[in-house]
């Protein structure tokens, strides 16, 4: 690279910085105020592209982009008034999982009220053309942008450190019960950061317009962006998200001008994962204060002679699905126990463990393409191959837990969302071993298990074992200690448990468990691709378990089925399926919360 | 009364045989995630329909929302195949989906034919009995292009596409086959930026550092539109000629608009300007149908379905064995004209409008184009049967 190349590759860098930090920051003062990681910012910067995108059609550039900023921010205090203020005393991971329904809901109506095609919005009038740089021509409007993102980090800076309502907001940052107690009026203080935050979203979209078009899928690959800006700065930090942006903004643009454009699949999460690993709070966060008094678990219970009967008969009639003409039954029903497996393994880590996993399709996935690596190039019997797909999801959960179970709460979350991303990016890259973004096929088990009714028994007897054993362990002294060590790690090594030693156990068991889930639906799809490890896996997972309940022994896997079976059914009835199970969420969470509250 | 003529005289092709066995065919598509090509799609297939049963055949379809991931598609499918009992699977639109798919259609035994997929390995490493291709491959519509880029004679190429299967095979194609028709060319810059994510200032800054004399590119949707913009900013294309594949399609030229670079060789569907008989019929067919003009899309699908009744017909019966056998060397009528299913690899012989670019108003169009008969961009049948493994 000449030197002229390298200033334009770290200009194109700082311009694509400056966009991200806007996001970034807006998430970031979210979280560090209300603690909600809020799913849906991607979604409002969406909005904010296509308001603007609409907008300047009718009203000019210039004014649209305040305007749809306005759009944006009044809808964002909408969301906090009318969903998130009435379950803020709720357990933190239901918040996200309300504002990941938002994030299926607003998809929906931008594709309604929009229409499906990319809408590429208008150059900004005065910043049409280029100007010549060290030989080269850069864009005025990309240089507009260098200079704004400073500006606006000048003006929260200022905001933050320099006004009382800065003043206020830093300090229910760093202890909320704190500030609420010396009088401070939550509720509208909330409200004001979640406005802020979703302009800071809607102007970003904005501005974004003569750069990229308005498109439906914006929302999730920015919001993983996003989070990696912020957790890398440090959660409610945002001169950590100024600089984290910078770094991953130059960071992309060299491996681009270097010719690696294929790294920048993955940069931003190494990056993640290599700050995580070293400073586990990002580069400017700092250990989040403890919350005090808002959710007091009650243990869990064991499964009553009630449920067992339940159960018992769930099993009768499990035993006897084959026998119904309906085919297709076994068909759902063998996924439903996949996912139930896979759920309950989740639901270890997260209830009893209390390590919310972002990347828990890492195991699945890689259990899965280890069981159809070892089926179809070493011609293992399909027994085998399953337990290679068990033993493949304990390692990987061996190697990425090692790591985790040195952080906790949302950095730890974060980095198994790393490890997850890196290694579906190996199977998405690799292409000669895992088949490339196609995958593999012809994953049939062998003969004597192909037909639909025998798989079907193999798996219900697979994963009805496993989910017992895993319901099992939670009351087996290896279940106390993890509790105890989600409880008080202080005294749980005061009374001579090894944490972290307990911590990482439990992440291997649930890989394990994982894997094999993995495997068995590697083998009842046929075949398998990179989407088995993607971060709609680990989030659907999620789902699962938050919709049948963290704090209980059986939810995940009601959720689980449940989830599995709704989505089969409002893909094929609805139109617009993904907003139907965006409200059904919301829905569920709230009834949860009034039930449990 | 000329087009009240031909419609008759068509319909009386399809009813001659005693078209009367009834097939349900089962689609699947990945509707919500790609809207934008799949909708007209749906109407094609939709107006299809409406076409052979008017004319008394017994065609009912099925669609289904695949999702848009493999796993999601092979359990739609088998709700299709087990509670729909469908005759034929047609449809999916992403290469792992396709290729998924076609993997249960040959488990199941069921013939499938994948409506839009490019990828190459469907009908060749992964080809399997069951499963048939109507759309031009990634190689076919790379293999359109190379003419073109050979006759420039230029020296120095930089290449840039998805980094996905599609764009990694188009990429591979584009080098070997110029190479085999320029010898001596030189590839100076390779981008592969993540599909949907491309950061297009440093991409369009780093090829520009390579100094090339063309540019390959097989960037398509959002990502096209950010590389064009770009590009025309910094000045990329003013001394550059530039190939893009599927550039001229409808449903990503359209969204260009007033970017719409100048002289661009593409492949894509030029819907207002071909004026073959069969071609305006559909046309007007669908205009009064839709009250919209046709997408890429909206021929595809209905091709598909009208490939699916002929096959029905010939074999008089919606058994799938007997498909299979009606399918192989199949010649039909499309909106493109005369199209025969290979017998050899299971793929059509459905081509592509190659032309160039320009800018009208402020509108895309493509002008100086011609159609490429699918039949003439294939490798040797010996090299196809060494990747089929048969």
């Amino acid at each position: 690279m000449t030197s002229s190349a390298v200033l334009l590759q770290f200009l194109n860098g700082l311009a694509g910085a400056s966009s991200l930090f806007l996001v970034a920051a807006g998430l970031s003062l979210i979280f560090g105020v209300t603690r909600i990681v809020n799913f849906a910012h991607g979604s409002l910067y969406m909005l904010g592209m296509y308001l603007a995108v609409w907008l300047s059609a009718r009203v000019g550039f210039w004014v649209a982009v305040p305007v749809a900023t306005a759009a944006v921010a009044a809808l964002g205090a909408c969301i906090e008034f009318l969903l998130l203020r009435r379950i803020y005393r709720a357990p933190e991971l239901l918040q996200l999982l309300a504002t990941f329904a938002l994030v299926l809901i607003v998809r929906d109506v931008a594709l309604w009220a929009w229409g499906p095609e990319d809408l590429l919005g208008p150059r900004a009038p005065g910043f049409a053309g280029a100007v010549e740089i060290a030989g080269g021509a850069f864009p005025q409007y990309d240089l507009l942008l260098i200079l704004l993102g400073p500006c606006v980090f000048g003006m929260l800076h200022f905001l933050l450190t320099r006004t009382r309502w800065g003043i206020l907001i830093r300090a229910t940052t760093q202890d909320r019960e704190m500030a609420g107690a010396l009088g401070v009026n939550q509720r509208w203080l909330f409200t004001a950061v979640f406005t802020l935050g979703a302009a800071l979203a809607g102007l970003g979209g904005a501005l974004a317009i003569p750069r990229e078009p308005a498109g439906l899928g914006i929302d999730l690959a920015l919001i993983s962006d996003a989070f990696v800006v912020v957790v890398v700065g440090g959660l409610g930090s945002i001169p950590g998200a100024f600089i984290a942006a910078l770094l991953i903004g130059v960071i992309k643009a060299s491996c681009i001008g270097l010719g690696y454009s294929k790294l920048t699949l993955v940069a931003e999460f190494v990056v993640m994962a290599i700050v995580l690993v070293m400073r586990p709070w990002g580069l400017l966060g700092r250990p989040q204060g403890e919350m005090r008094g808002t959710w007091i678990e009650v243990p869990l219970g064991r499964i009553s002679k009630r449920g067992a009967l339940a159960l018992g008969l769930l099993a009768l009639l499990l035993a006897v699905l084959p026998s119904l003409p309906d085919q297709y039954l076994l068909v759902l029903a063998t996924e439903m126990l996949v996912f139930a497996l896979f759920a309950a393994s989740l639901h270890l880590l997260m209830g009893p463990g209390g390590m919310a996993s972002f990347g828990h399709a890492a195991y699945f996935g890689v259990g899965a393409y280890v069981a159809a690596l070892a089926f179809l190039k070493l011609h293992w019997s399909t027994g085998s191959s399953l337990l290679a797909g068990l033993g493949a999801g304990a390692l990987a959960a061996a190697i990425f837990g090692w790591f985790c179970v040195r952080l906790s709460g949302v950095y730890l979350a974060m980095l198994t969302l790393a490890f997850a991303q890196i290694a579906w990016s190996v199977a998405f890259q690799w292409d000669a071993v895992t088949g490339g973004s196609n995958g593999l096929v012809g994953i049939w088990p062998d003969t004597w298990l192909a037909s639909r009714a025998v798989y079907y028994y193999l798996v219900l007897f697979l994963c009805g074992c496993a989910i017992l054993a895993l319901w099992r362990m939670a009351h087996t002294p290896f279940g106390y200690a993890l509790r105890a060590s989600r409880d008080s790690s202080l005294r749980a090594s005061a009374i001579g448990i090894d944490v972290r030693a307990t911590q990482w156990t439990a992440f291997i068991i649930t890989g394990s468990a994982a894997g094999v889930a993995g495997a068995l639906f590697a083998f009842s799809k046929g075949s398998i691709s990179p989407e088995t490890l993607s971060v709609q896996r680990s989030v659907d997972g999620l789902v699962m378990v938050l919709l049948g309940g963290v704090h209980t022994l059986t939810g995940a896997v009601w959720g689980a089925a449940g989830f599995t079976w709704l989505h089969d059914i409002m893909v094929r009835s609805i139109e617009y399926w993904r907003a139907a199970i965006g409200a059904a969420i919301l829905l569920l969470v709230f009834a949860r919360w009034r039930l449990s509250a | 009364m000329n087009r009240k003529l031909l419609i008759s005289g068509l319909l009386s092709i399809v009813t001659a045989n005693g078209f009367a066995q009834a097939v349900k065919i089962g689609e699947l598509n990945s509707y919500k995630v790609f809207p934008a090509f799949l909708e007209p799609y749906k109407k094609g297939m939709e107006l299809a329909v409406e076409e052979i049963n008017a004319a008394g055949g017994k065609v009912q379809l099925v669609t289904r929302d695949d999702g848009g991931t493999p796993g999601d598609a092979v359990r739609v499918a088998e709700e299709l195949i087990t509670r729909e009992k469908v005759d034929v699977l047609m449809g999916t639109f992403a290469s792992n989906v396709g290729l998924a798919v076609s993997n249960l259609a040959a488990q199941r035994k069921v013939l499938f034919l994948a409506s839009e997929p490019l990828t190459d390995k469907i009908v060749w490493e992964n080809g399997n009995r069951y499963t048939f291709r109507l759309r031009p491959s990634t190689y076919m519509q790379v293999a359109m292009l190379v003419p073109e880029a050979a006759k420039l004679k230029k020296k120095r190429w930089a290449i840039v596409y998805p980094n996905y299967e599609y764009g990694q095979s188009a990429a591979a194609s584009f080098k070997k086959l110029l190479t085999q028709a320029q010898p001596g060319v030189e590839f100076v810059g390779e981008q592969a930026p993540a599909l949907g994510k491309i950061d297009a200032g440093a991409v369009v800054q780093a090829l520009a550092d390579a100094k090339p004399d063309a540019i390959f590119s097989a960037l398509f949707a959002a990502d096209l539109q950010k590389f064009v913009r770009e590009g025309n900013t910094r000045g990329l294309f003013r001394r550059t000629a530039v190939f893009n594949l599927l550039a001229g399609e409808p449903e990503y030229l359209d969204t260009l608009k007033d970017e719409t670079p100048d002289g661009w060789w593409v492949t894509g569907y030029p819907w207002n300007e071909i004026n073959t008989p069969e071609h305006r019929r559909f046309r007007d067919a669908y205009q009064k149908r839709w009250n919209d003009y046709p997408r890429q899309g909206s021929v595809v699908g209905y091709a598909a379905v009208h490939a699916v009744a002929a096959a029905v017909r010939k074999a008089d019966s919606a058994e799938t064995e007997k498909l299979v056998q009606a399918l192989k060397g199949l010649e039909m009528q499309t909106p493109f004209g005369n199209v025969q299913w290979r017998a050899l690899d299971h793929q059509s012989t459905m081509g592509a409008y190659v032309g160039q670019l320009a800018r009208k108003g402020d509108k895309g169009v493509m002008v100086n184009w011609r159609y490429a008969d699918g039949a003439k961009f294939q490798p040797s049948d010996e090299e196809i049967r060494k990747l089929r493994k048969e």
